[in-house]
């Protein structure tokens, strides 16, 4: 079967040095070697403020790894997590079929939009200059504006 | 007797009728105070990933006390409204969004 993608997000006390943070990415990506996983992407997202307490701390350093894997890999993974001192929270989120289900939407949008472009005579892709250009600000959102709750 | 009381009453019911008419009139000239037709943020500006990193995104759909933002007022459609909602929930989980303020 095929490996499905998930999302790991862990925080951290604000206090781990970069070295801590380090480590700790070793110790992830070798149960997801050991448990024939690949990590595709690895971010740190550095310090910041939590918008709540997480015990006692009001800050935290969030790291996100994107990790292929299988369901076991994850559970064991979480399981692991669950007994770190280190971390303060973790979060796994399975993302492929949401991915799939975007990408589609996407490749729809732009099939579409070409289609109806060729239909009408012109060229697929929209040419620089063309049509009314976009107004970029953001103010006159006032969508919510005469809502009654 | 009998004859008099079925006839007043025909007149109450379309005194009523009147009435009805006058309130319709009156709803009719109340309608210029009209309301800015709400759109879905998520249709009109083709974002089709809502996804829970993204608190800038989020952030206009949780209002200051930290609930989700009804639909009747933010006029999402019920497609996006749904992801928006298991996004906000994630994103709390993971302290990017509060589940309370006080």
């Amino acid at each position: 079967m095929a490996d499905r993608q998930y999302e790991l997000v862990y925080i951290l006390p604000p206090d781990t040095t970069e070295q801590q943070v380090a480590e700790l990415h070793e110790q992830v990506g070798q149960i997801v070697t050991r448990l024939n996983g690949t990590i595709e992407k690895n971010e740190n997202w550095g310090r910041r403020r939590l918008a709540y307490e997480i015990g006692h701390h009001k800050e935290g350093v969030y790291v996100l790894d994107v990790i292929n894997g299988s369901g076991e890999l994850m559970k064991e993974l979480d399981r692991r997590l669950k007994v770190m001192d280190m971390v303060i929270r973790h979060m796994v989120v399975r993302v492929d079929e949401e991915k799939k289900v975007v990408d589609r939407t996407q490749t729809k949008r732009r099939t579409d939009l070409e289609r109806r472009r060729v239909k009408r005579g012109l060229p697929p892709q929209r040419q620089p200059g063309e049509g009314r250009s976009h107004m970029e600000s953001d103010d006159d959102d006032d969508r919510f504006d005469g809502a009654e709750v | 007797m009998p004859f008099g009381q079925g006839r007043s009453g025909g007149g109450g019911g379309r005194g009523r009728d009147k009435d009805k008419k006058a309130g319709d009139k009156k709803d009719g000239q109340r309608r210029p105070m009209f309301r800015r037709r709400k759109v879905c943020k998520f249709c009109a500006d083709k974002i089709d990933d809502i996804n829970y990193k993204d608190v800038k995104l989020l952030g206009p759909f949780v209002p200051e006390r930290g609930k989700v933002l009804p639909r009747r007022i933010s006029g999402t459609c019920a497609m996006h409204q749904r992801k928006l909602q298991v996004a906000i929930k994630r994103a709390r989980q993971i302290a990017l969004i509060p589940y309370v303020t006080d």
